[in-house]
């Protein structure tokens, strides 16, 4: 039986990996690299990498930090922030990555999605999404709106509209991250994953919230998630990757055991 | 010394760095005659069959990656570098491979809508039929997988390793003579794909 995936995040600002609450207030935690190391190591499934200033500062995403990435991991990993157009995606395969991420680029230009998976392949291309909740019915179906550059700006797009048509243009995986649970470890966004998970037919990941090993539990059943993103959890050192995973092999969770 | 396949069927730096990091010199290269005298081939790829196809013809390499198998040389193929080893892919309306292992390759095709296509993430192989490729690494180990169709072999011989998904057990890995092959990705799954990948090293190409 396919495993479900523990994947942590790390959110890298000027070559060090943060972590903030709602996208705020980070904090500085370690270099990503040792990082990679440490959790690839010590049993995690995938990683991702967000260049998290990239797209503010106006700059390509870090490809040597990528590249030395590939050279000590050897699990999959996505990478997102400062990807602008098919050449930055070609650059940072070629560096190593296993998939691309990309979340504000996609809601400006959704064309991208469609070029991307035509020229490297759906499996390559990730679309996140930051769903808000929201009360208007009328206007946004699904209850959330997509947001982007960390919740800065709301777009008018409702979140199940905006997964079925990433879909259809082609990503392979849907990263839903909730604006609402991020950085609270109070649990992931149930309804949101599950409402989306149910309605696509690709991959959905689940992120924002993590906090107990009982919240992934919950994300793999009630949430229907294939796979959750995981930080703050393991960034404090409050749980290894093997407790978390020997927690949801306890809980009857189809988890990868051996690494 | 490795020779990898560039057959513009996706990126090749993965495979690539997990060669190098067990320690092993490689090429990549699409010029036929580097192919021909290669000692140790791998044929890795992602994408679909037909484009693969298509590309192979077009770079001139279907006669010299037949060559080199018939060469008895230690050859692996990964992932849509498997499935071209078949007869015929189900993929972009039928789809004729390279016919040096017997039989076809298909479509996933769940019962259960939650069952998501392709495949994509972590499962286990249980190993069938002992081979050189696995030795040291545990039965029912896990592997990274990404993938929409499956090898279906006629010949049970010729599997060595099943994988269970969208209520099939399929060929994850096969092997026929000098010729191995994974569905999986052993460079992307960690440190028991780069057993395996030194394994392949290491393997004479006999059984």
């Amino acid at each position: 039986m396919l495993s479900k995936r523990i994947i942590p995040c790390l959110d890298v600002r000027n070559k060090r990996v943060t972590k903030g609450v709602k996208f705020q207030n980070n904090v500085e935690l370690g270099d990503p690299i040792e990082m990679a190391v440490a959790y690839s190591d010590g049993g995690c499934d995938e990683l991702v990498f967000y260049d998290i200033t990239a797209s503010a500062e106006r700059r390509p995403i870090d490809i040597e930090m990528v590249r030395e990435i590939a050279n000590v991991v050897h699990i999959p990993f996505a990478v997102g922030g400062g990807i602008e157009k098919l050449e930055d995606m070609r650059r940072v395969l070629l560096a190593g990555a296993e998939k691309i991420s990309v979340n504000s680029l996609a809601v400006r230009n959704p064309r991208i999605i469609a070029e991307g998976a035509r020229e490297f392949g759906s499996q390559c291309i990730v679309l996140g999404m930051d769903p808000v909740r929201v009360d208007d019915r009328e206007k946004f179906p699904s209850g959330y709106e997509i947001t982007t550059r960390g919740f800065r700006e709301r777009t008018g797009m409702d979140a199940l509209a905006w997964a079925k048509k990433a879909e259809d243009m082609g990503a392979g995986e849907i990263v839903v991250n909730s604006v609402d649970a991020d950085g609270t470890r109070e649990g992931f966004e149930l309804n949101l994953t599950e409402m989306i998970a149910v309605n696509v037919g690709i991959p959905v990941v689940a992120s924002g919230g993590a906090g107990t090993c009982q919240h992934l539990v919950d994300v793999f059943t009630e949430g229907k998630a294939d796979a959750a993103i995981i930080a703050s959890m393991i960034h404090t050192g409050q749980f290894t990757i093997r407790q978390i995973k020997d927690e949801l092999i306890t809980s009857g969770i189809c988890i990868r055991q051996k690494w | 010394m490795i020779t990898i396949v560039d057959y513009k069927a996706g990126n090749l730096t993965s495979v690539r760095l997990a060669f190098e990091h067990i320690g092993f010199e490689v090429r990549i290269t699409q010029e036929p005659d580097e192919i021909l005298d290669a000692e140790r081939v791998v044929f890795p790829g992602v994408g679909a069959a037909g484009a693969a196809m298509d590309n192979l013809r077009q770079l001139g390499l279907i006669e010299p990656l037949k060559q080199v198998v018939a060469r008895k040389v230690p050859f692996l193929g990964i992932c849509i570098g498997m499935q071209l080893l078949f007869d015929l892919s189900e993929e972009d309306g039928g789809t004729d491979c390279l016919g040096l292992i017997a039989g076809t390759v298909k479509q996933f095709r769940p019962a259960d809508p939650m069952c998501k296509i392709p495949q994509m993430g972590w499962n286990t192989v249980s190993m069938v039929n002992a081979h050189p490729l696995f030795e040291g690494i545990e039965d029912n180990s896990e592997f990274y997988f990404v993938h929409s169709y499956y090898p279906a072999p006629p010949e049970q011989g010729v599997i060595i390793g099943q994988t269970d998904y969208a209520d099939v057990v399929f060929a994850s890995a096969a092997a026929k003579g000098n010729i191995v092959s994974t569905q999986f990705h052993p460079e992307r799954s960690g440190r028991i794909g780069l057993k395996l990948l030194e394994n392949f090293c290491r393997w004479d190409g006999k059984c």
